[in-house]
């Protein structure tokens, strides 16, 4: 049975923090194909559509039928535990510090075997639920959880914490606390048990009832941080890159207009000084001490960095082409983040939403999707470990029309 | 049906002690091999006409490069990547290479050199499915691999590690006679109960150490070996099988089950008739199976088997008389050809210490090559006294 | 001695005192803020170009980027549509002599302490006037509340109907810039307007007549208790941008020196 985490105590100044180590990062190319499936939360195999089997490990031809019509499809997740085993002694740096990892090997129902990382709650020999993961190098990993049975504190089972965020016992920093979303979002960080929330306000002389709101919730502590101000931003990291362990960019600065509305060139300086320049003072200030704080430990070291950002980061659209263009800017830049941080183990997870349930999009029909729907999906994200999520009707049906064909979201979007 | 292997035989076999850590590389371990058949055979390296070379620690280089390297220029060259499996197979290979005349004399090289991190490194890179889908899940290498299959094989079987201890004692009190050996210190039962576990139910005793060294033979035919007035073994069966039985959900077979009743029709010979026994011993789990698919016992009656079996060089059954890799070493591929090797000495009668009396009848068995979740070489060949 | 030789000796020996009545240009301070769908000012911003670092070794500069209305700042005729057809209405084309002209200081602390909302009506001038005399033409003249020593959000006291911070009605400003002809004329707080000034008659009264009489504004002043009702110079220069507004500037001003 899990053990439960118990809060960490203390950090003794005088031992060396740990330096951030990653798990073998090698794989073939044909591999990563796993990763569309691993990034979403998507149990995607590769699948043959020629005769219609799964394959594992990924191949580059069909052993039966020799096809190479590939893809990856969502496949059953339940499986049978066929031998385990604790490795004990290995010879790799990541997984000797590790506590011993647990492995198995799965008969899956889909079909194939699997070599499978185990929760230490698998019985042997019974039935698993498999999972696709991004291991801490940002490779893909398989995880089986027990099929049936959720003993408490199953998420405290340290390989499920390494290859997820869990935001218990982690401190966290929301650096927009302006955005709707900032105070659903930190009153659910709390309630999963996150240690502390420190909110950025950029110019608190500006009232707003949503930051006194914020500031009100136990366990909150408003700071000072202007995304636009690099001294503002460096002011807080002094304080806090050391201890944020969690860092979401909740960023958001909407305006509508057009390419020719007059004035946009200054609105688009000011959207991309917060949305983009914003990330990128970010991760001046606290990329480089997240990165190295990636193996302080296991239970508060610095796990995940959070971008909220607009499905249209993916497309351009016209009728809000400038908030469109700073969103794909920042989704670059956290691409980017994304290879730089995984050398320290943290992850970078985007959590894609379309118009928001609030005043700037008071004149678009439902569905919209609420502040606090945002928040939730940050929230599960960082417990399933979900590198790209998408929030509400709108988001879902916006990625699976990509996924078919990006011309057809490209037109859509001219009618607004 | 197959043709037979008549009139050829295998001569001067060749160990290059072994070392646990060498900063030597393959190719000077290659070379000592070929230096010491030289010295076996009489034969010189540049009247030789076939090189087949297994090794894993050769970095770019193949065969070819070696003719160039050591100076021969061959009509037969085979680089056998097959790990485990490589002796028995190249074996079986420059078998049929001599019998029908495309070469005369085939040194079969065995050799790989061990760095301090070579060992992580191979495992880091063994193969795609290797490092695609098992490196990644822990890193346990073949130690989980094997104990993946031990756990599965024990709990369908009713195996215990006592048996496998039987396995294990036996050979190191085998590899005591041989002074090439790396143990060299007698082994307990109880020491190996209560070894400190690598991966349960891997235990260290159950696993091989890995070193440098390299082992090799010839290939010839009888009318060859007799005008150079050397002593032989004649091949009188060899057998390869590779990914058998990929519906079996894991492993608890190798391809030996598919041809073993050929391979004892080739040799006109019945399990009962192998005098010594030369199994593939990388993981004791994989002993008792060969026990098993090479008839000495039905499936599943592995333990039962080792239970009533002597397995020592004085036994009723003896089996890895040099201590086999559990004891002597496990040479990265030139692991296959410390048996191959050592059962040539005991039907040539050249054993020396470890030698069998009356060993007229030997078999020698490869099995290699854990791509994904199971092993995917194996091979067997009888050779018998002249 | 000729003039200037004199108010040198005098800067000198103490007769005459130079006083500070600029804020610091800081991303920190409150701007103006205008509804968000409006086009927005930036507010200071500076940005490191290097500091004896890899970008420069030897040499520490900043880029740095503000509204031409932020801080301490000057309001040419041109910034309010009332003054958009004057003559020498912007910074680069106004003439010298408004850049360094004598000032009539209205001390309303203690009205201002009292009432965050507290309008400069005609009556308080001429009240003003009864005990300092009349306002001459050509004079500056700056409302003193003491609000340039606030910071943060008691100085921009912002609340859901917006600012509340003290300035003159529409009447005061009228009188000032037909009966008096002032220069121009000053605060503390941020504008020269009354915080809830647009819901005056008109709209932003002393930007209206100031500017639509070709006066100038200056805001965001502070330190202003140092200087005397009357008798003290200010100098303040703006910035010669190219058809600007208005620009952030030093205002020092020149006081009579003494204990008193």
């Amino acid at each position: 049975m899990t053990r439960e985490l118990l809060p960490p105590s203390k950090k003794n100044p005088l031992e060396r923090s740990q330096v951030p180590l990653r798990p073998p990062a090698a794989r073939s190319a044909p591999t990563l194909g796993l990763l569309i499936g691993a990034t979403q939360g998507r149990f995607a195999l590769q699948h043959c559509d020629g005769c219609g089997r799964f394959l594992y490990p990924v191949r580059d031809v069909c052993p039966d039928c020799l096809g190479q019509r590939l893809s990856f499809q969502d496949a059953p997740r339940g499986g049978v535990l066929l031998s385990e085993t604790t490795i004990d002694i290995t010879a790799d740096p990541y997984f000797r510090r590790q506590p011993a990892q647990r492995q198995g090997l799965v008969q899956a129902d889909c079909g194939v075997t699997m070599i499978a990382l185990l929760h230490r709650d698998c019985p042997a020999e019974g039935r698993v639920r498999l999972s696709l993961m991004t291991d801490r190098a940002g490779m893909p990993v398989v995880f089986a959880h027990p099929e049936t049975g959720g003993a408490p504190h199953m998420e405290d089972d340290p390989d499920w914490r390494e290859l997820t965020a869990q935001p218990k016992f982690r401190r966290v920093l929301i650096t927009d606390g302006r955005s709707p979303v900032a105070e659903p979002l930190a009153r659910q960080l709390l309630k999963a048990g996150a240690q502390e929330v420190f909110v950025g306000v950029a110019d608190r002389w500006k009232p707003a009832p949503g930051v006194d709101a914020l500031g009100g919730i136990e366990g909150v502590t408003l700071c000072d941080l202007d995304l636009r101000d690099e001294r503002s931003v460096t002011g807080l990291a002094a304080d806090l890159a050391g201890k944020t362990d969690i860092l979401i960019n909740s960023a958001y600065h909407f305006r509508p207009g057009g390419l020719f509305d007059a004035g946009q060139v200054l609105r688009a300086k000011d959207t991309l000084d917060i949305c983009a320049l914003g990330l990128l003072r970010l991760a001046q200030a606290f990329g480089p001490a997240l990165m190295g704080r990636g193996g302080d430990g296991t239970t508060r070291n610095a796990a995940a960095w959070v971008n909220v950002l607009s499905i249209w980061a993916q497309t351009g659209r016209p009728a809000s082409a400038i908030f469109a263009a700073a969103q794909a800017a920042e989704l670059s830049l956290a691409q980017s983040l994304r290879g730089e941080l995984a050398q320290g183990g943290v992850r970078v997870m985007n959590v894609f939403a379309g118009a928001l349930e609030d005043e700037w999009f008071e004149d678009l029909p439902p569905p919209k999707t609420a502040p606090a729907a945002v928040a939730r999906t940050v929230v599960t994200a960082l417990e399933q470990g979900i590198e790209d999520s998408y929030v509400g009707p709108d988001a879902e049906e916006f990625r699976a029309r990509m996924a078919r064909n990006p011309k057809e979201v490209e037109r859509l979007m001219w009618q607004g | 049906m197959r043709r037979d292997f008549d009139g050829v035989v295998v001569a001067s076999p060749v160990s290059v002690p072994y070392a646990r850590f060498s900063i030597e590389t393959a190719q000077w371990w290659a070379g000592a091999a070929l230096r010491g058949l030289t010295e076996a055979s009489g034969i010189s390296h540049k009247e030789m006409d076939g090189l087949s070379v297994s090794s894993f620690s050769l970095g770019a280089d193949s065969a070819i490069s070696l003719t160039q390297h050591f100076g021969m220029t061959v009509r037969y060259l085979d680089t056998v990547p097959l790990g485990g499996a490589s002796a028995t197979v190249s074996l079986r290979r420059a078998a049929r290479a001599v019998q029908a005349g495309d070469a005369d004399v085939i040194a079969c090289i065995g050799a790989d050199t061990n760095h301090p991190d070579s060992f992580r490194q191979s495992l880091e890179n063994f193969s795609r499915f290797a490092q695609d889908a098992v490196y990644p899940m822990g890193s346990g290498g073949a130690n989980a691999s094997f104990a993946l299959l031990t756990r599965n094989y024990m709990a369908r079987f009713g195996a215990t590690r006592e048996d496998f201890a039987r396995i294990c004692v036996a050979q190191r009190d085998n590899a005591l006679k041989n002074p090439n050996a790396l143990m060299r210190k007698p082994l307990t039962v109880e020491q190996y109960m209560t070894a400190r576990p690598i991966a349960a139910p891997v235990h260290l005793f159950d696993c091989v150490m890995p070193c440098a060294g390299a082992e090799a033979f010839l290939v010839m035919r009888e009318e060859t070996a007799r005008a150079q007035g050397l002593t032989y073994a004649r091949l009188t069966s060899a057998i390869e099988r590779h990914h058998s039985f990929p519906e079996d959900p894991i492993q608890i077979r190798g391809g030996w089950a598919v041809d073993v009743d050929e391979l004892y029709a080739m040799a006109g010979c019945t399990p009962g008739d192998i005098d010594v026994l030369q199994t593939y011993d990388d993981y004791p789990v994989i002993v008792m199976m060969q026990f098993e698919d090479l008839k000495f016992c039905a499936k599943g009656e592995g333990h039962d088997f080792v239970r009533s079996h002597d397995l020592r060089i004085g036994g009723d059954f003896p089996q890895n008389t040099s201590g086999g890799q559990l004891s002597a070493g496990q040479a990265g591929a030139a692991g296959g050809h410390l048996g191959l090797v050592e059962a040539i000495r005991q039907v040539t009668g050249q054993a020396g210490p470890t030698q069998v009396a009356q060993a007229k009848r030997a078999m020698a068995l490869g099995f290699g090559m854990i791509n994904y979740d199971r092993g995917l070489a194996s091979a067997a060949v009888i050779l018998e006294a002249a | 001695m000729d003039i200037l030789t004199r108010l040198a000796s005098s800067l000198t020996d103490g007769a005459v005192r130079l006083v500070d009545l600029t804020r610091t240009l800081s991303p920190d301070d409150p701007t103006i803020i205008m509804p968000p769908e409006f086009g927005q000012s930036w507010p200071v911003k500076i940005e490191r170009i290097s500091r004896y670092d890899g970008n420069g070794p030897a040499w520490y500069w900043n880029n740095i980027s503000f509204g031409e209305h932020t801080g301490t700042h000057f309001d040419a005729p041109v910034h309010w549509v009332t003054g958009r057809d004057l003559p020498n209405n912007t910074v680069d084309t106004m003439p010298l002599a408004p850049m360094l002209a004598p000032v009539c200081v209205i001390d309303c602390t203690a009205e201002a302490e009292a009432d965050a909302d507290f309008l400069l009506t005609r009556d308080h001038i001429l009240a003003w006037e009864a005990q300092h005399g009349k306002i001459p033409a050509g004079n500056w003249v700056f409302m003193r509340t003491g609000w340039g020593n606030k910071t943060g959000a008691a100085y921009a006291n912002l609340d859901a109907e917006g600012a509340h911070t003290p300035g003159p009605d529409a009447d005061a400003i009228r009188f000032l810039v037909e009966e008096r002809d002032i220069l121009g004329f000053g605060t503390e707080t941020i504008g020269t307007d009354w915080g809830q000034g647009g819901h005056l008659t008109p709209p932003f009264p002393a930007h209206h007549y100031l500017h639509g009489a070709g006066k100038y504004g200056l805001q965001c002043l502070t330190g202003l208790e140092a200087l005397p009702p009357t008798g003290a110079m200010i100098l303040a220069a703006p910035l010669k941008i190219l058809a600007g507004s208005g620009s952030p500037l030093r205002v020092v001003a020149l006081v009579p020196g003494g204990p008193d």
